[in-house]
């Protein structure tokens, strides 16, 4: 070993950085587009700040319901709480189409994206079912199979159903001219699977599918996440120090900067304040991206150990309950990547049933490459994109315009989902179930 | 009076109902069962002992807290929120605003008191000008003109007082109805509720007096948009914990 590791890091990250931007002139994207971050780890992180937001209505009847998909199911004590799946709609009046809306990784029905989809398609007057991604801590524990998600067909099974209960109840209170799916991020990935799902089980003949910056393997995407909680100066084992470094940075620069107290912290502007004060470093963003992923996945593999009893964290066969003291598990989980998670439990649990498929070969199954021919011929299926998406490997955006042809619309910048408020976007996502009657 | 003897009397209920019912389940034991693929052992760095620094909030009372955080959560879904849910469906939107404006007069009031004792001169004079111009211009703090004028509103409690002079948090406290707090702002609540509560006996009639007391707890329950569970995370006991812990820290340092 004659080259120390910051400098193959080094060499890694500048080859990355060329491809990228080889990867970009090769797209061709939306021109005329002025969303005002051109950072593609700043787009991530701080989303569409507020002044450059699309106007939507504020109050809309987006209300949370619930809905027991296993009634036989014995829920762990540890997680009493989550028995019935929780979910949000948002129905008019009269006759009118139904959109299903996906959640992106680890977020929720009411979680900030789904909420602004839901209010851009109440507006445009669709009725509005929104659930949480299958990887959301309430989805695993009530509504998926096997407890272990991020199995792309195993997910669409799992939505599908659920779709169908929602629907079931749903049916005697709206009439559905149509139906519909769209999801972001990880949900885009998922509404590909659920549509092909859809064409065997045909329980709602989706009129149209809309994928939002979707991965194109799940793999290669998480990956990507993983190398990113690397970035934290002196790696995860330093993790507590860096969020501390953070948290302290910016309330020092809030008191340079002048009065601004703590108890109005988390306002809509609070992400893009953030980031003006601190003026972070991109591998500074990175780290950021990286420890939000990993949160919300030390969680959901926690969560899947519990469910499926199978050992990688806890104890197989040791019961927890609601008094447990979870912390080691927490702590344990924070240090584990999301490729861990893939080759010591999902691969593991999964070969059972696939007793001949290599790893490889299992992984390169969870990918929308597996159904390409599905997603070439099936003109329902539309897609939006962004050429400097952070969980993209270099040149994968490329899949898109090559398997969508003309379908597949990819913006310049954004980085993953952080233009999806934006008016252009909000725009094209409507039009994308409405042009050409609904 | 009333209210901080009934807060204090709700309190001791409530520890009492925590002490009184069969203690929580015996824990098993990871030692008995075979080691999971991943332990903290294997991922843990030596010298981080077993748990990380940054995620550890001194909480001596975690088996009581717990149950009081599961008592909590249940009081609100029988309670709590269906109520908030009526009140937001037989009240409109301007007034329940009136009724936030109101109450948080009297919140302005007591940041005035505790910037004083901490011989703070800007937030005093802001906190006091908002009080004098919501309580004449805004028609007894239903209005919140001194917002509209662009004064800046400061939040001080006693708990701060008593941090900004040295006290520690101390313990973690999970409150009955109210939730996550520790011993010294738990304690911080006492004055200033009192304070509060004397303040607005005096100046309101015995009835509408009884009426705010009622629906002080609603109105703040409306304005907290915080839902049990519904985070996302399976961790959410030690999350709130670290996050109001936090959250107080740098309250208390600015």
């Amino acid at each position: 070993m004659t080259i120390s590791r910051s400098t193959q890091q080094f060499i890694a990250g500048l080859c990355a950085l060329l491809f990228a931007s080889l990867a970009f002139a090769a797209v061709n994207t939306v021109p005329n587009y002025n969303y005002p971050i051109k950072d593609r780890f700043a787009a991530t992180v701080v989303g569409t700040p507020e002044e450059y937001r699309a106007k939507l209505p504020d109050d809309i009847p987006f209300k949370g319901r619930s809905i027991t998909i296993f009634p036989e199911r014995v829920t762990p004590d540890v997680f009493f709480y989550g028995h019935e799946l929780l979910y949000s709609v948002a129905l008019q009046d009269d006759a009118a189409p139904l959109i299903f809306l996906i959640a992106g990784t680890g977020a929720s029905h009411n979680g900030s994206k789904n909420t602004d989809m839901a209010k851009a398609f109440y507006q445009a007057g669709f009725h509005v079912v929104s659930i949480s991604s299958p990887t959301y801590n309430n989805f695993v524990i009530a509504a998926s199979t096997t407890g272990v998600v991020g199995h792309a067909e195993r997910d669409a099974e799992d939505i599908y159903r659920v779709f169908e209960m929602i629907w079931a109840e749903l049916k005697d209170e709206i009439t559905a001219t149509s139906f519909n799916v769209t999801g972001y991020s990880l949900g885009g990935f998922n509404a590909a699977f659920v549509s092909k799902l859809d064409e065997e089980r045909q329980s709602f003949n989706f009129r149209r599918v809309l994928l939002i910056n979707p991965p194109v393997s799940l793999y290669n995407s998480i990956s990507l996440l993983d190398r990113m909680t690397q970035d934290i100066p002196g790696g995860v084992n330093n993790f507590d120090k860096f969020v501390d470094r953070l948290i302290r940075a910016y309330t020092s620069t809030l008191r340079s900067t002048g009065y601004i107290d703590t108890a109005n912290a988390g306002g809509d502007d609070f992400l893009y304040d953030t980031y003006k004060a601190l003026n972070l470093k991109d591998e500074e963003l990175a780290a950021l991206i990286g420890t939000s992923f990993r949160v919300s996945s030390a969680s959901l593999v926690f969560t899947s150990d519990v469910m499926a009893d199978f050992g990688y964290i806890k104890p197989k066969g040791l019961v927890l309950n609601r008094y447990s003291d979870l912390r080691l598990y927490n702590d344990v989980s924070l240090r584990l990547g999301f490729t861990d998670y893939y080759h010591e439990f999902f691969y593991p649990f999964y070969k059972a049933e696939y007793p001949t498929m290599t790893r490889d070969e299992f992984i390169s199954s969870m990918s929308l490459t597996s159904i390409e021919n599905y997603l070439r011929n099936t003109k329902k299926i539309t897609m939006m994109g962004n050429a400097d998406d952070v969980i993209l490997e270099p040149g994968e955006i490329d899949f898109f315009p090559r398997v969508f042809g003309d379908r597949a619309t990819i913006y310049p910048v954004g980085g993953h989902c952080g233009n999806m408020s934006y008016p252009d976007n909000v725009a094209h996502m409507v039009a994308a179930f409405t042009e050409g009657g609904m | 009076m009333k209210s901080i003897l009934s807060l204090c009397s709700i309190v001791l209920l409530a520890l009492a109902l925590g002490a009184c019912s069969s203690g929580p389940p015996p824990q098993p034991q990871a030692s008995d069962y075979p080691e999971p693929v991943f332990t903290a052992k294997r991922l843990l760095p030596p010298e981080k002992t077993e748990l990380d620094d940054l995620t550890a909030v001194y909480d001596p009372w975690e088996g009581m807290n717990k149950r009081i955080y599961n008592f909590n959560y249940h009081f609100d879904q029988a309670v709590f929120l269906p109520v908030v849910r009526g009140y937001e469906t037989v009240v409109p939107r301007i007034g329940r605003d009136g009724i936030e404006n109101f109450f948080d007069n009297f919140v302005d009031m007591v940041t005035a008191v505790n910037s004083a004792l901490q011989l703070r001169g800007k937030k005093l004079l802001r906190s006091t000008g908002r009080v004098l111009i919501n309580s004449t211009v805004g028609l007894f703090g239903l209005i919140d003109v001194a917002s509209a004028m662009g004064i800046p509103r400061p939040v001080e409690s006693f708990g701060d007082t008593l941090g900004y002079y040295g006290v520690g948090q101390g313990p973690y406290l999970v409150i009955p109805f109210l939730g996550p707090s520790n011993l010294r702002d738990g304690l911080g609540l006492l004055p200033d509720a009192y304070l509060q509560s004397s303040v607005k006996s005096a100046v309101l009639s015995e009835p509408l007096d009884i009426t705010t007391t009622l629906l002080l707890p609603i109105d703040t329950r409306a304005n907290t948009s915080f839902r049990y569970y519904e985070n996302g995370s399976a961790f959410e006991y030690q999350m709130v914990r670290w996050l109001y812990s936090t959250k107080r820290k740098l309250d208390v340092e600015q």
